[in-house]
Formats: C-alpha cells, sequence, structure tokens
C-alpha cells in the first residue's frame, strides 16, 4: 500500500490534534528552544523590554480574542479591565504580600468577576451598541481609578510593588547554576511560559465544544440558540473570561514596570489591544500572538531608527514635519485601514499561506 | 432660580453641540449602517480649516464657516468613496475599526499642519454676554443656540420635502426598494458622510469660539456625543437632538451641583455623567428613547 501524503488527515481526531503533524512537533521544539535561549542571545534590555511588553499584550490580546474573534462580541473596554488587574497586582501582591502565582489569579479572579458583571449587558445589546456601551466603561474605569485613592493612589498613581518569585526563582534577583541573569531576562522566561499557558488554555477552549458553541454564536446567534447553545450562558462566560486575561495581563504589566498611573487605561489602549487582534488574525489564538508581537516592536523600532525615516522630527531643532509620536499613530490608522482592507485576516492568514506555499512545494502556484 | 436658569442654559447650548454632532452620526448610521468614529476628526478638521480660512485667507467670519463646512463635507464624501465603499458587506466590528483607524490619522494630519498649538478663532462673538433678569448668557452660546436651530430645521425640512431627502429616506429604510426605483446608493452614502461632516465642523466652530480655542484635543467632544446619539436611539434623527440635550443639561448641571449634592462621586464626574446616563436609559430601553427595535430573524 502506498504512504499517504503525509499531510492528510484520516479521522476527525488527527484533525483536532494540537501537536499531530511532525512538522508541529518540530515547530513546538524549536519554540521552546527559542524560548530557553533567546534571553541569553539577546541580553539587550532594550531588545528584551520590548519581547517581554509583546508577551504581557499577547495575554490580553488572547482574551480579547476569544471575545471579539471567536464570540464576536465587540468590546472596547479592555484597557478597564488591565487597570482592574494592574491594581489588584498592586493590592494583593504589594500589601498583603501574596506570592506571584496567587496575586495573578487573584487578579485573573478579580476581572472574571467583574467580566461576568458586565456581561449581562451584553446579553441585551448587541454589535454597535454593545461597542458604545463598553466605551462608556473605559471612561467611567478611569473616572474611579483617579477618584478611588485609598486603592489606586489617584491621578498620581501607585507603585506595584508585588512579589516577584516564583517558589525559590525571583525575577529581579535571578541566579541558576552560579549565573546571575538580568531581571529583563528572567522576566522574558516568565512572561512567556505564561503567554503560552495562556495560549494553550485558549486554544483548547476553541477546539472543543465551548469554542464551537462560541464561534456558532458569532456566526449567526439566533441558529445558534435553536440548535441548542445557550447564549447567555456562553455570552457571559466568554466576557468573564476575556476580562480575567485581561486582568491577569495588567496585572504582569504594572509589576513588570512597577507603576501604573490612570493615565494608561485610557480607550487608546483598548484600540490597541483591538489593532493587535486585527492585524495578527481574528479568531486565530497564533494571531494575537503575531500582533502583539507586530504592534510591540513597531513603534520601538520607529523610536529607534526615527533618525533615518524622511520626514519625522527627533528633536524641537530638526526639521522634520511630524513627531515621533504622532508618527508612531499615524503609522497605527494607516496599519488598521489597510490591514482591513487588504488582509482582514491579518498576519496569520499571511503565514498560513507562506506555510501552504511551501508545504506543496515545488508544486504551488 | 438665577443660577440654575444660567446653568440650564449653558446645558443646552452645549447640548445641541452634541446634537449636531450626533445627528451626524445618526445621518450616517441610517444610510450605510456605519458607527463612524472619525466623527471626531472631522470635527476637528472643519475647525481648524474655518481656523485657516479666518486667520489666513482673512475671510469674514460667516463666509469661513460655510467654506469650512462645505469643506469638511467635501472631506467626509472622499473618505466614504475611498474607504468605506469598500468595506460594505464587512462585519460591524471591521467596519468600528477602520473608522477609528482614520480618526487616528486625521487627527495626525491635522497635527503635522497646524501643531499642537491652542489656536485662537478669531470669532467676532468673543467673551461678550449679555444679562437678561440676572441671567447671564454668553453671546457664544445664543449664536450656538440659533445656529443649530436653524441648521437642524432646514435639515428636518430637506428631509421631508426635497427629492434627494425622500431619496436619502427611502435607502435608510430598504436599500434595495430604493436601488429598484433608481435611486444611486452610491450617491446617497456619500451625501450622507457630507452633511454629517458639515454638521461636525459646525459643532465644532460653536464649541472652539468664544472663550474656547481650537486645540487638536477639540474632537473628543464627539465621544460625549455617542451616549447623545445612543441614549436618542441609533437610527433617530429627533431621538439625536433630544438625546444630545438631554446630555448637555446633564452634563452642565452636574458640574454646577455636584460639588454640594454628591461630592462623593468624585472631581470630574461630570466628564463621566453622560455614559452614567446612557447605560441607566439602555438597561431599561436597550434600544435608546426613539431608537426602532431590532428585529431577529432566523
Amino acid at each position: 500500500m502506498a504512504k499517504p501524503y503525509h499531510g492528510m488527515t484520516r479521522r476527525y481526531e488527527d484533525e483536532l490534534r494540537l501537536f499531530g503533524s511532525r512538522s508541529a512537533k518540530v515547530g513546538l521544539l524549536l519554540l521552546v528552544v527559542a524560548w530557553l535561549f533567546l534571553p541569553q542571545l539577546i541580553s539587550g534590555d532594550f531588545w528584551l523590554s520590548i519581547l517581554n511588553y509583546a508577551g504581557i499584550a499577547a495575554i490580553g490580546a488572547i482574551g480579547l480574542n476569544l471575545l471579539t474573534g471567536y464570540t464576536g462580541q465587540v468590546s472596547l473596554g479592555q484597557a478597564f479591565f488591565l487597570g482592574c488587574g494592574a491594581y489588584v497586582a498592586a493590592k494583593a501582591g504589594g500589601e498583603l504580600n501574596l506570592p506571584l502565582p496567587l496575586w495573578l489569579l487573584c487578579a485573573a479572579l478579580f476581572g472574571g468577576v467583574v467580566g461576568a458583571l458586565v456581561g449581562p449587558f451584553a446579553l441585551r445589546l448587541r454589535g454597535n451598541y454593545l461597542a458604545i456601551v463598553t466605551l462608556g466603561l473605559v471612561f467611567l474605569g478611569e473616572h474611579l481609578f483617579r477618584n478611588l485613592t485609598g486603592v489606586t493612589g489617584g491621578s498620581s498613581g501607585t507603585s506595584v510593588n508585588a512579589p516577584t518569585n516564583v517558589g525559590v526563582f525571583d525575577v529581579n534577583d535571578a541566579t541558576i547554576a552560579g549565573t546571575i541573569w538580568s531581571p529583563n531576562q528572567a522576566w522574558f522566561w516568565v512572561i512567556w511560559a505564561l503567554v503560552a499557558v495562556v495560549a494553550l488554555l485558549a486554544k483548547n477552549i476553541v477546539r472543543t465544544r465551548p469554542g464551537r458553541a462560541l464561534q456558532a454564536v458569532r456566526d449567526r446567534d439566533v441558529a445558534a440558540e435553536v440548535i441548542g447553545v445557550r447564549l447567555g450562558t456562553y455570552k457571559v462566560w466568554a466576557f468573564a473570561l476575556s476580562s480575567a486575561l485581561a486582568a491577569m495581563g495588567g496585572a504582569l504589566y504594572g509589576s513588570y514596570q512597577q507603576f501604573v498611573s490612570p493615565e494608561e487605561w485610557t480607550l487608546f489602549l483598548s484600540i490597541q489591544y483591538i489593532a493587535i487582534i486585527i492585524v495578527g488574525g481574528v479568531g486565530t489564538i497564533f494571531g494575537s500572538i503575531l500582533g502583539a508581537l507586530f504592534l510591540g516592536g513597531l513603534p520601538a523600532l520607529i523610536e529607534e531608527y526615527s533618525e533615518s525615516i524622511p520626514g519625522v522630527q527627533t528633536s524641537a531643532s530638526d526639521s522634520g514635519f511630524i513627531s515621533v509620536a504622532s508618527f508612531n499613530q499615524a503609522v497605527f490608522g494607516v496599519l488598521i485601514v489597510l490591514f482591513l482592507i487588504l488582509e482582514p485576516r491579518g498576519l496569520a492568514a499571511i503565514w498560513l499561506r507562506v506555510k501552504t506555499y511551501f508545504k506543496a512545494w515545488p508544486f504551488s502556484y | 432660580m438665577s443660577e440654575f436658569l444660567q446653568i440650564a442654559f449653558a446645558g443646552l447650548a452645549l447640548g445641541a453641540r452634541y446634537a449636531l454632532v450626533a445627528l451626524g452620526f445618526v445621518i450616517i448610521y441610517k444610510a450605510t449602517g456605519v458607527i463612524n468614529f472619525a466623527q471626531g476628526a472631522l470635527l476637528a478638521l472643519g475647525t481648524y480649516m474655518t481656523y485657516a480660512l479666518v486667520n489666513s485667507a482673512e475671510l469674514p467670519f460667516w463666509l469661513a464657516v460655510l467654506g469650512g463646512a462645505a469643506a469638511t463635507a467635501l472631506v467626509g464624501a472622499a473618505i466614504e468613496a475611498l474607504v468605506l465603499r469598500r468595506m460594505v458587506g464587512q462585519p460591524v466590528f471591521a467596519v468600528i475599526m477602520i473608522t477609528i483607524g482614520l480618526l487616528f490619522f486625521i487627527d495626525q494630519v491635522i497635527t503635522v499642519i497646524w501643531g499642537f498649538d491652542a489656536l485662537n478663532l478669531n470669532d467676532p462673538w468673543g467673551v461678550e454676554t449679555i444679562d437678561v433678569s440676572g441671567v447671564t448668557m454668553s453671546v457664544r452660546d445664543l449664536w450656538t443656540l440659533g445656529i443649530a436651530g436653524f441648521v437642524l430645521a432646514a435639515f428636518f425640512a430637506f428631509f421631508r420635502f426635497t427629492d434627494w431627502g425622500v431619496a436619502m429616506r427611502a435607502t435608510a429604510h430598504d436599500q434595495e426598494a430604493a436601488l429598484a426605483q433608481g435611486i444611486s446608493a452610491r450617491k446617497v452614502f456619500a451625501l450622507s458622510w457630507a452633511i454629517s461632516g458639515a454638521l461636525a465642523a459646525l459643532a465644532g466652530v460653536t464649541l472652539a469660539a468664544g472663550a474656547a480655542a481650537v486645540t487638536p484635543g477639540i474632537g473628543t467632544v464627539a465621544l460625549l456625543a455617542f451616549p447623545a446619539m445612543i441614549v436618542g436611539g441609533l437610527d433617530s434623527p429627533v431621538g439625536a437632538v433630544l438625546g444630545g440635550l438631554i446630555i448637555g443639561l446633564t452634563q452642565a448641571l452636574v458640574a454646577g451641583y455636584q460639588d454640594d449634592v454628591a461630592p462623593w462621586l468624585g472631581d470630574g464626574f461630570s466628564g463621566v455623567a453622560p455614559y452614567v446616563v446612557m447605560i441607566l436609559i439602555l438597561l431599561v430601553r436597550p434600544y435608546g428613547l426613539f431608537g426602532t427595535p431590532e428585529v431577529r430573524r432566523v
């Protein structure tokens, strides 16, 4: 019997397997190796901090993708939940001195509960109305963060001194086998390990029964209801889960930069997260991570190489016509528009096309 | 009492501006089913163009206002033709995001051309006030109410009595049936964007006149017109105007009395009060005061 083509799946179970094919296993191995050795290859704080911020953003973006990409509920409220998470980290970690896994869990729980409270709005409202109510949530949240001075330190912000050790391994004072590692290197391992856990969790949700229910709600909610999907339950769960992941990302963010203030949790932040999933790929977990890397890296790259971009003003005396910050925001707006018009399925779709091209090589057309 | 009247009057003037912006939202939404987040950018652009016409081209103020509104109308129609037309049939989420992308882009274009400084519009109204039996009203607010009232009446007459107005209403009601009657949906779409651009420009000018100034952040007022639109109902022009007035009054009254009545709500609560009103009304009426409940068909 001739050996079947290696890429062919013949059983439904094979189709669902995460790391079924040989190439997927090799890819996984490469990722693990990269995770282990990347902080040694690039020990510079500049690049490592970009990767760390991108990893933190990836966690929140995976949450948003579950809600918006898979369940079809447009939310502009991600910034509010990120903020909640950061302040829980300041409180539970910084003041109660809980260890890292516990304050992360606290943040996720708090975010999840608040998200579940917002969820019922999603039951009554659809599409455009929901987008604007969640927009209101961001402004109300900012007001709360400014005025609950006991918890958030008001407009001047609060420092986040949460414990940063996982067991005996302290991120801010890392020694492994006699070698001392910088905090950024240690954070890289912790953050990207968490990204992997969250991505695995999300992938497992979307490839099983609840995930199919969420996608049915997205594609046509009435039809989903008719075939027995409980709309209310699934929408509220999607909200809770997305908010929990956002809060977790926010907690990490606060603890990583050790200080947060209400100026950070604005509509712009929410829109950045939406841009991440659009550029990365709406409705893909992998795309959320790609998008976070791309949009996390781009502003830093622009900042770093701004002197060689024509027209960009790097100092007040420079002849350029646009400042770096303005240029960043303009690029950001143009990227959203271009991706939506030219490649609505994002970087993930581009990656998929490249992969298929080489899979069938040399017979690709 | 006179203090109350004074606050209420300022609130109504503020509400009139929200009504102009919210009516722009509703017109675009009814015609094309798009919520235009870039309305704030159009508002800022219109204000800056009027500023340029007054101060660089040295036109008389009223002519500059008309010119600014017309130019913004053109920009609106151009955006529709170049960008939004490609998004017909795309999911709600994608269309919302594309207007947000435009918002960021246009805002930056504005700062590139005019910089970040606060500019004086040089309007004839200035900071003058009129005193009517103890109630002080600023001339700017009187003009705002006058302009808004006139423009809103003109637009309602336009929708009611002209061929184009009827074409727009027909398209909003049933796009396919309108197409079958020979109405060009493209022209209607472009016209709705043009009208809402002109409305935004007028709102911006009345906002930047008087003691206020033209600043890059002026477009953020459009974010407060969202609650106005939602309170009235997404697809109701009358609702948008009423919603605008309700939100404006709420904001002014909260700003005036919150310190005495409910200081525990925190500083600057008037800035978020519109959103609270919006959420409360949506809890009772999920489609706003005048919105059409959505019929869900299988």
